[in-house]
């Protein structure tokens, strides 16, 4: 955005709002194209350990909830849905899920989530992957899951065809049950991981030395889950995670209700169906309550009427004084003006810290900033951001909770097959 | 004139869900929490240990029906525990099997290049397969493969993620800031693959790794086994452990090394081995025994005969003597999710020998049981252990040994502390990594052209091994 609200001064006089769920996404260099250019990128380490413990530990001293990890099933491209043979950008990436996991030990309590790609893969690896993370990270584990609609990465896997649509055509009617398909497809995905994750209960492990059993088999259940896309019998190998339910996340873009804008009934159902947290890509606050009215609505027609669903805005974010100038020669850099699905913020830390506390009274739970340059931006936000919420009041001083779940504010949840009373807390 | 001293390779293998492992001793932990791992990770390490290995089964054993709940059951997430153990090390080869049944190369190939580049250059796969559609109920083909196709299918994933892995040649990332210029070609990574199982093109997305591709394990024994290790693995799991067995096996896989042009030096044979020490050989050989009765309860030796008899043998005692009925005829049904009860292709003549040597030796079904199963390679004092390793190795009956302990996590810290250093002394052992990639340890020759041009393809197929312990 161009301009920014002037440094608001009105004062609160009732209860503070409550304090912002903060995270940050993490993509290559960063998120703009020419990012990798910059004097402090570390292009020639995208590929290596040291680099992802890096920002994740910068991450983590700025008290941040969680880092996403993007992925996906075929090399990034400037053009929607089909590669562009571009050499200028960055190209080529490490599996998210494994960079979590191998920076999960060496971080102590910011949340690990990375993207799994739920088209073509297997929700039953997914399912004890994602467990995984949750034990070697001792429970700050969550997932964001994304679909995958693009012809050349079903042909990475070539099993299935893509109808040859132009999916920016979201008024022909094809286009519609092919999107809508996906994101259901996604939906029952998410049902299969949560199933498998609670698919034993958390004391089915006995090791009863007089009766010689190792685990109470009547504590273990299979999950028969049979839908369109697929069939799962279960029990998953892996026993139930630390966190019971690892955090699910899912990116809605879209700039209204969805009554208004039907392309985005899929991502909001799946939101409000599967997710504990939706990202979402309003371009102003009041956009952002028209979308928080869209997916409370879809929450509450899947049945889930009093969960916690944390709606979190994302923003591509360009930080510091002169934030305008920077973005203006990053783009002179890429030949071309970035431009993103999420709103562009350029401006100082303080004015993003306004912006944040007004899109906050929209019914946002907090934001998922894009770092438009890394490591720069990233530093911007947890050296200077943060400082200016906490002064502020609006944001966590030190981290409260052990666990991802526990920095959402969300309670381990009984597990679903267990008769009620038999499940921990 | 004699040759120069073989250098051992030792590997240390996660404790498996099977009765191998003790899960009932007083200092067993947990199988599943990371610490368990890093500690078992950094025990291998402190030792100088080659890698660590993970097996896999994708779906819980089951018996007459129900979940098998005398073993250890539940296991986490081979790709993930890896990635995780490459941040709590720094040398230790990292190796896990993956199941080629049950996957897409594409996806297993990205996974595996990721791991080589985060652990910088450690990462091993164990290629196996499996068929059976009890496993398959897990997945979205489900159970798609004839029992006759896993071979090909197996050969023919190995041959196409090889070529994934190949897509990327290396140094195709410039990142060069000044010039704008990030990759090199436009072209890295694309593919194209069309065979009976596989039918893909396109880029692949993880450029080249610090090892080229990981090392390729395989395990099994039959004959289009041992063929395809010759022809493209780097190294062999077996579970030929004695000196006679160790050696004719040797002999065979490595003859037919040359028929691929490849040196006697680049396929490692490493059966898997169990050890039990003590203060002195007598002691050993007590504690062995104990382990022996721990390991084969009465009614694990009861679960252990209906594998055999395929056939509920529950009201049987395990303190008394075997069925004198037969087998049941016919594909074994009583147990699933287990590779072990497809080794007993003659039913009958198994259940005649057995009754046979527990005539002979007196024993009941729990007796029998243990003397059958038994699989402790090394028992005595440290010493006595050291001059067995050494001597089966110099001998050539293995590399190496794949090292199981019976105990979780703390196994294989006795091994290390009073069995490494008498090895290093004995100048067969190293006493220090001297290279920083798993294949560096192997003493594997770096990937060049000529490995892209022919040894990714694999020649013959790798062994089934569904539920590899």
């Amino acid at each position: 955005m161009g301009r920014y609200p002037e440094r608001r001064e009105h004062v609160l006089t009732t209860a503070p709002p409550p304090a912002l769920h903060l995270s940050v996404a993490l993509d290559g260099a960063g998120w703009h194209p020419a990012a990798w250019r910059e004097p402090r990128a570390r292009p020639d380490e995208l590929f290596t350990a040291r680099y992802w413990a890096d920002v994740v530990a910068e991450a983590e001293r700025g008290l941040l909830d969680f880092v996403t990890i993007e992925d996906g099933l075929g090399l990034q491209s400037a053009r929607y849905g089909q590669p562009d043979a571009r050499t200028d950008q960055v190209r080529g990436r490490l599996d998210a899920v494994l960079i979590a996991a191998r920076v999960a030990p060496l971080t102590r309590h910011i949340g690990l989530v990375p993207t799994v790609i739920v088209t073509h893969t297997e929700p039953f690896h997914a399912s004890k992957a994602i467990a995984t993370l949750d034990y070697v990270s001792t429970g700050r584990a969550g997932v964001r899951v994304r679909v995958s609609s693009s012809p050349h990465e079903a042909a990475h896997f070539g099993r299935r065809g893509v109808p040859a649509l132009n999916l920016r055509d979201r008024a022909d009617p094809a286009v519609r049950e092919f999107i809508a398909g996906l994101f259901g497809e996604a939906a029952d995905y998410v049902e299969v991981m949560r199933r498998l994750w609670d698919s034993w209960e958390d004391d089915a492990e006995i090791r009863d030395a007089a009766t010689g059993r190792f685990i109470d088999r009547d504590k273990l259940h299979y999950i028969d889950f049979a839908g369109d896309y697929f069939s799962v019998k279960g029990p998953s190998i892996t026993p139930r995670p630390p966190q019971g339910q690892p955090v699910v996340a899912a990116l809605g873009h879209g700039t209204g209700p969805a009554e208004t804008v039907p392309a985005q009934v899929g991502p909001y159902r799946l939101i409000g169906r599967a997710a504990d947290v939706g990202f979402v890509t309003p371009h102003d606050a009041g956009q952002a309550r028209g979308i928080v009215a869209g997916i409370r609505a879809a929450q509450d027609a899947a049945g889930r009427v009093g969960e916690t669903i944390h709606i979190l805005a994302d923003l591509v974010v360009f930080l510091g004084g002169d934030a305008v100038g920077r973005k203006h020669r990053l783009d002179e850099r890429a030949g071309e003006e970035y431009a993103s699905d999420a709103a562009l913020f350029t401006g100082t830390p303080a004015q993003l810290a306004d912006l944040l506390q007004e899109w906050q009274l929209a019914g946002l739970s907090g934001f998922r900033l894009r770092p438009g340059v890394m490591p720069d931006d990233l530093e911007a936000i947890t050296r200077d951001l943060v400082p200016e919420l906490q002064r502020r009041g609006a944001f966590r001083t030190a981290y409260e909770a052990g666990t991802l779940r526990g920095l959402l504010g969300l309670g381990r949840p009984a597990n679903r097959y267990a008769p009620a009373g038999r499940s921990r807390p | 004139m004699s040759r120069p001293r073989k250098q051992i390779h030792l590997a240390a293998h996660f404790p498996g869900v099977n009765n191998t492992t003790v899960w009932s001793d007083p200092r067993s932990g947990s199988h599943i929490e990371f610490s368990s791992f890093a500690h078992l990770a950094r025990t291998a390490e402190r030792a100088k240990f080659d890698f660590l290995f993970l097996a896999e089964g994708l779906r819980l054993r089951e018996q007459s029906g129900q979940i098998y709940d005398l073993d250890v059951v539940g296991r986490p997430d081979t790709f993930t525990v890896l990635a995780a153990l490459a941040a709590v090390t720094d040398r230790l080869g990292l190796a896990g099997t993956i199941n080629s049944t049950f996957n897409e190369p594409y996806e297993v190939a990205r996974q595996f290049a990721s791991l080589d580049h985060l652990s910088g250059g450690r990462a091993a796969w164990n290629v196996v397969t499996s068929w059976d559609s009890f496993t398959g109920e897990n997945f979205r083909r489900g159970g798609f493969l004839p029992q006759d196709a896993r071979y090909e299918r197996a050969r023919t994933f190995l041959r196409t993620a090889g070529e994934l892995f190949d897509s990327w040649r290396g140094g195709e990332i410039v990142a060069d800031k000044e010039s704008g210029v990030f990759l090199a070609d436009a072209g890295a990574g694309r593919f194209t693959h069309h065979d009976s199982h596989f039918d893909i093109s396109g880029q692949f997305s993880v450029p080249r790794s610090p090892q080229g591709r990981p090392v390729i394990f395989q395990a099994g024994d039959s004959e289009e086994g041992r063929e395809f290790a010759a022809s493209s693995a780097d190294a062999i799991f077996t579970r030929h452990g004695t000196l006679e067995d160790g050696q004719a096996f040797y002999a065979d896989v490595k003859g037919r090394l040359a028929r691929y042009g490849r040196a006697r030096d680049q396929l490692l044979i490493l059966p898997a081995a169990t050890f039990v020490l003590g203060d002195t050989d007598a002691d050993a050989q007590e504690l062995a025994k104990q382990v022996r009765f721990q390991q084969v309860s009465g009614q694990t030796a009861i679960m252990f005969a209906e594998q055999l008899w395929n056939r509920d043998l529950s009201g049987y005692d395990p303190d008394g003597p075997l069925p004198d009925i037969d087998p049941a005829p016919g594909e074994n049904t009583i147990a699933r999710g287990r590779a072990s009860v497809r080794m007993y292709r003659d039913p009958l003549a198994v259940a005649a020998q057995w009754r046979a040597r527990a005539a002979a030796g007196n024993l009941s079904i729990r007796e029998l049981i243990i003397e059958v199963t038994g699989r402790q390679t090394f028992v005595g004092a440290p010493a006595t252990v050291a001059t067995a390793i050494d001597t089966l190795v110099q001998a050539d009956a293995s590399d190496g040994f794949i090292l199981v302990p019976h105990i979780t996590p703390g196994g294989l810290d006795e091994f290390a502390d009073r069995v490494v250093p008498l090895l290093q002394e004995r100048g067969v052992f190293r006493s220090d990594y001297q290279g920083s990639t798993l294949r560096e340890h192997l003493g594997l020759a770096p990937l060049g052209e000529a490995a892209r041009a022919g040894r990714a393809a694999g020649g013959a197929a790798p062994a089934v091994s569904g539920a590899a312990s």
